[in-house]
Order: structure tokens, then sequence, then C-alpha cells
């Protein structure tokens, strides 16, 4: 063990690469800002908000689904991640960073009255029409911004316990009594995680800050819909680390046998997101009741039909026709590649879940969405280099880390 | 089908098996099979064995599945019996979808099942020579196929030497074959195997 590099540098490069990002990202995010997000046309405070908020919502997301992952895999008494599992443990440490950028996007909606975005926040409209009043119960100012600061708060402060105490594996080997005493804290932990996460990500979350947009409509489905969504982007995410990380010289006991999994990840979530874009979409499409169909109308018949499509291309086809072979789930230049498409697949799924209900007339995607992409994609780079740096890259003494190593699939 | 020649080596332990397989495939035996209690991970690696194509069998069966739901449904709903189920264009995707990957899933299972037991020798009423009764409660056994300049002495006293705690020489069909036990002449040489 004492030959394996086990402290990640990050490199020049990357740094500068990182800062390049970001600023090009902040020059497009301050432009917008001073010329649409400020300006005095509503249409163009709808467009620059709605694209920060995606934006800022779905890296969140992606962030968020590291330490979900950790979770479940934990409760699962699962081995073979502890090779990579410090990968996850940084990433998840990006959701207070974008949280605080999420929230912060958020109340600046909430308080300043855009319901251009959030229809419901007109309380003139809401007391005229009897579905929003239906609603009010859970689409009001007061319950937004209460249940969105426990929610970032409680998945920060979770995730950051459940990272904390598998530090303890850093120092000194454990005997099978405080091993076992380990194991089960890592449980409890873990579980108040994974109940925090079904009642969030799985449930409320994705109704209240994504599809109130479209106050009147609903579906029970599309929390699941943007948790899947979240999911599969969030394992390409891992993957994309993992084989950076390989590919630098680190990660010597992370094998094609750990990818292979990860990629089965990939392949299982990207199929189980076409189950619920299928369920929902079908089960509307049957009924054809108009109040449900005004969702798709303008997705499928619209101008937003390209993105539309597309998004099913790229995030059903392709995973499910390259990555169904055993031989691409274990080659890193493949997997790499899907990663990138699914995450990017994802984002335009994001993209068009917000945009296509606040702008329907046209599709706005361009320099400003890009850039903004670039700003997050660059402090995700930064900061999660950052926190690999901090820690050691293998929790040398964890109970599992032998079955890790000699994984097998 | 034909008699072959075999010797057999049984191992109590699978930490003794996995060494002896190497060393009788460097030696230039041929291991016509190793039968275990149970599955032993690695094993297939160790015998050199090449990697299945059941899961190639599985996409040809599920794609013909989908074939044969979209095609059937096709015909019938747009050319054979045409009708209007609220409303809905003839040519009703969304709606055939399940459909389409319900029979995917039945073709790709039912199909694989069928090449499984085809691939290990396995159906109704056919019988195969077990070459020790006990693999299936707490032996690994594994067989060598003979060739003509096989001495079998030579092969026992090897694998004894390599962990064996019984070994035996067996003439015996290796594939598959319809009969009775209890009627039949046995395509296998070996009373006491019968017996038990």
């Amino acid at each position: 063990m004492a030959s394996l590099r086990t402290q990640f540098e990050v490199p020049g490069k990357m740094k500068t690469w990182s800062f390049a990002l970001m600023g090009f990202g902040l020059a497009v995010l301050v432009y917008g800002m001073i010329t649409k997000g400020f300006s005095s046309d509503e249409h163009e405070q709808v467009h620059f908000w709605g694209t920060l908020m995606y934006n800022s919502i779905f890296f969140t997301l992606i962030c968020n689904a590291s330490m979900f992952f950790i979770s479940v895999t934990t409760l699962a008494q699962a081995g073979f991640t502890q090779t990579f599992r410090r990968i996850p443990e940084a990433i998840s440490t990006m959701v207070p960073i974008f949280g605080v950028i999420t929230f912060a996007v958020l109340m600046y909606i909430i308080f300043g009255h855009k319901h251009h975005i959030y229809h419901w926040l007109d309380s003139e409209a809401v007391a005229a029409d009897p579905i929003l009043r239906g609603k009010a119960g859970f689409l009001n100012p007061n319950f937004f911004v209460i249940w969105s600061t426990l929610t970032i708060g409680l998945w920060s402060y979770l995730g950051w316990r459940v990272r904390k105490l598998n530090e303890e594996c850093d120092n000194s080997e454990m005997d099978p009594e405080t091993a076992a005493k380990f194991i089960y804290r890592g449980t409890v932990r873990t579980a108040l995680f994974t109940v925090w996460f079904a009642l969030t990500v799985g449930s409320t979350i994705p109704w209240l800050w994504m599809m109130s947009i479209d106050a009147h409509w609903y579906s029970t489905m599309y929390s699941w819909y943007t948790f899947a969504s979240s999911f599969v982007s969030g394992m390409s995410l891992i993957a994309l680390w993992v084989i950076y990380l390989k590919n630098k010289g680190y990660l010597e006991l992370t094998t094609q046998e750990h990818l292979h999994d990860i990629g089965k990840f990939m392949f299982a979530f990207s199929i189980f997101w076409t189950y619920l874009w299928f369920s929902q979409y079908m089960l509307i499409w049957y009924a054809n009741i108009p109040e449900e169909t005004v969702y798709f109308k303008h997705r499928v018949q619209g101008p937003y039909k390209g993105i539309f499509f597309f998004n099913l291309i790229i995030n059903f086809l392709c995973p499910l026709l390259i990555l169904m072979k055993r031989s691409a789930k274990r080659n890193y230049t493949l997997v790499a590649f899907m990663a990138v498409l699914i995450i990017f697949g994802h984002w335009i799924d994001f993209y068009q879940m917000v945009m296509g209900s606040l702008i329907k007339e046209h599709v706005t995607l361009g320099i400003l969405d890009f850039g903004i992409l670039s700003f997050f994609v660059g402090a995700l780079i930064f900061f999660v280099a950052r926190a690999l740096a901090s820690k050691p890259l293998i929790a040398k003494y964890h109970p599992y880390l032998k079955e890790s190593i000699i994984h097998q699939v | 089908m034909a008699k072959k020649k075999f010797v057999v080596g049984c191992f109590d332990d699978e930490a003794v098996l996995f060494p002896a397989v190497k060393k009788v495939r460097t030696a230039g035996y041929k291991i016509h099979d190793v039968y275990t209690p149970f599955a032993v991970h690695g094993l297939d690696h160790a015998m050199g064995l090449r990697e299945t194509s059941l899961h190639t069998a599985g996409f040809i069966y599920g794609i013909t599945g989908t074939t044969t739901a979209i095609s059937c449904i096709s015909w019938i709903f747009t050319k054979d019996w045409p009708l209007n189920i609220g409303g809905k264009p003839h040519f009703a995707l969304p709606a055939w979808i399940p459909i389409m990957f319900e029979l995917t899933v039945l073709f790709a299972a039912v199909g694989m099942v069928l090449t499984f037991c085809y691939l290990c020798q396995l159906a109704p009423f056919v019988k195969k020579h077990h070459f020790h009764a006990r693999a299936t409660d707490d032996l690994f056994v594994m067989a060598i196929e003979c060739t003509d300049s096989t001495n079998v002495d030579d092969l026992r006293a090897f694998l004894s030497n390599n962990g064996a705690v019984e070994t035996d020489f067996q003439v015996a069909e290796d594939g598959w074959w319809i009969g009775r036990y209890d009627k039949d002449e046995m395509p296998f040489e070996n009373k006491q195997i019968v017996a038990a």
C-alpha cells in the first residue's frame, strides 16, 4: 500500500482550464444579467432567470446524486465502491456551494415577485383561480422558502456527516468490534440522508422548483423523472472523474471491474429514465385531456419538437445501443464519451423541462445557456479537484476495502 | 455419440481446485468439465472457457420479439382491421410500445432459457452421465478427457499429487441421451456410479 499514489495534486493546467471556463461563464452571466436579467422587458427577465435556474438546479441535483449513490451503496453494504468512494464524496461537497447559488436564484424569483416564472406568486391570479386556490397550501411563498431552506440545508448537513464519518478510516486500523460499529454508524447516517433524499428529490422538490412553473399542470411522475435524470448524470459524472484520475495514474486499485459496475448504473438508469419518460408521456397522450396535454402540446408539435426528440435519442437510444455490450462498459474511452453525452443529454432535458414551459414560442438555446453551463462546469472542476486534494484518495482502513480490491464482475 | 475415456479427479476444497486446474492445463491435459456443488467465481476464467454468446442470442431473440410485435400490430390496426379507438390515429405507436416491450422480453426470456438448456444439454427425459454423485453435494469433480497417448495411471497419480482426494477412470458417453436408467443399456461403464 505504501506505493499507492493516494494524494491528488491539482495539475496547473486543470486550474487554468477551470478558471478560463468560470471566467467566460461569469462574463456571459454578468452580461446576461445586465442586458436581460435586470431589463424592463419581462420576456428577457424570464429568459435570463429561467436559464440560470435550470442550470443551478441541474448541477445541484447531479452533485447531490453522488451522495445518494454513496448512501444506497452503503445501505446495501456494497463493498465495490470503496476504491473510488472519495470521488463521489468530493463531488458531493459541491452541494452546499451549488445549493447556495440555487437558493439565491430561487429567492430572487420569489422575493422579486417574478410571477412570469412562477405564476402562483401572483396573489390576485390565485384568488381568481379555483385550481391554484386548491394548490395554495403547497404553492405559496412561505412554504417554498422554508422547504427550500430545509432541503438544501439538510442535504448539505447530512451529506457532510456521511463524509465526516468516512475520515475515521484514514488513520488507523480498526479492530473487528470498532469496524462493526463503524459500519452500523455509517448505515444510520446514510439512512438519514436517503430518507431526506426521498422526501425531497424523490417527491416534493422537483414539483416545487420546476413543475410549479406550469402552475395548473401536474404529473406525479415528474419528481421520479427528475431524479432519474439527475442520478444517471451523477453516475456519469463519477465515471468521468474516475477515468480522469485513472488517466493521471491515480486510483491504482480501481479497475475495469469497477468501471463496469459504474457503466451498468449508467446503462440501467438511462433505461429507467426512459421508462419514466414514456410512462408520463403515454398516459397523457392516451387520456388526451386538454389540461394535461398542455404540457406536451408545444413540446411535441411546436418549436421544441426537435429538442424533445433529440433528448430521447441521446438519452435513450445511444446509451441503450452503445452501452449494452459488456466490452463497451469496460472500455475507458467509450464510457468517458458516453458519460459526456449523457450529462449533456440530461442538461438538454432540464433545459426543455424549464425553458419549454417558460418560453413556449421559440427555442432559446444559445450563448447564454452555454455560458452559464461553462461557469458551472468550471466551478465543478475547480472545487471537486480541491476537495479531492484535501483528503487521501483511498480510505485505507475501511473494513470493506479488500472486498473492493478483489471485486470481480 | 461415442463413449470416451475420462480420468476423474475429486477435490474437497476450492482453494485446492484452482491451482490443480491451472497445473492440469499447463501439463497439457484437456479438461472436459469441472462439476461443482455451487457456482464458483472465476472458475470459468481459470479453465480458459471463452465468454458465452448467450447474451448475443438474447439480443437477437429480443429484436425478433420487437419486430414481431410491431409488424403484427401495425398490420392488424392499419391494414387488416382498422378500428377507431378514442379518435387516435390508426398507427398509434405510443399505445403499442408496452406490447412491443413485453414481446421483446418474452422472446428474449424464453429463447434464452431454451438456448441455455440446449447448451447445457438439459431437457425433459434426457439423461446425462454423472461422473460423481457427490458433485451435487460437497465435491468438486474434474473430468479430464483421455487421448490415445494418455497414461491413465500417471494422470491419476498427477491428480492425487495435486490434492485430489479421490481419482477414478471412467468410460462414458459425454453427451446427452434418451433412455431409462433401470431398463436400457447404459452408455457408461461404472457400476459404482449407477448404484449411487
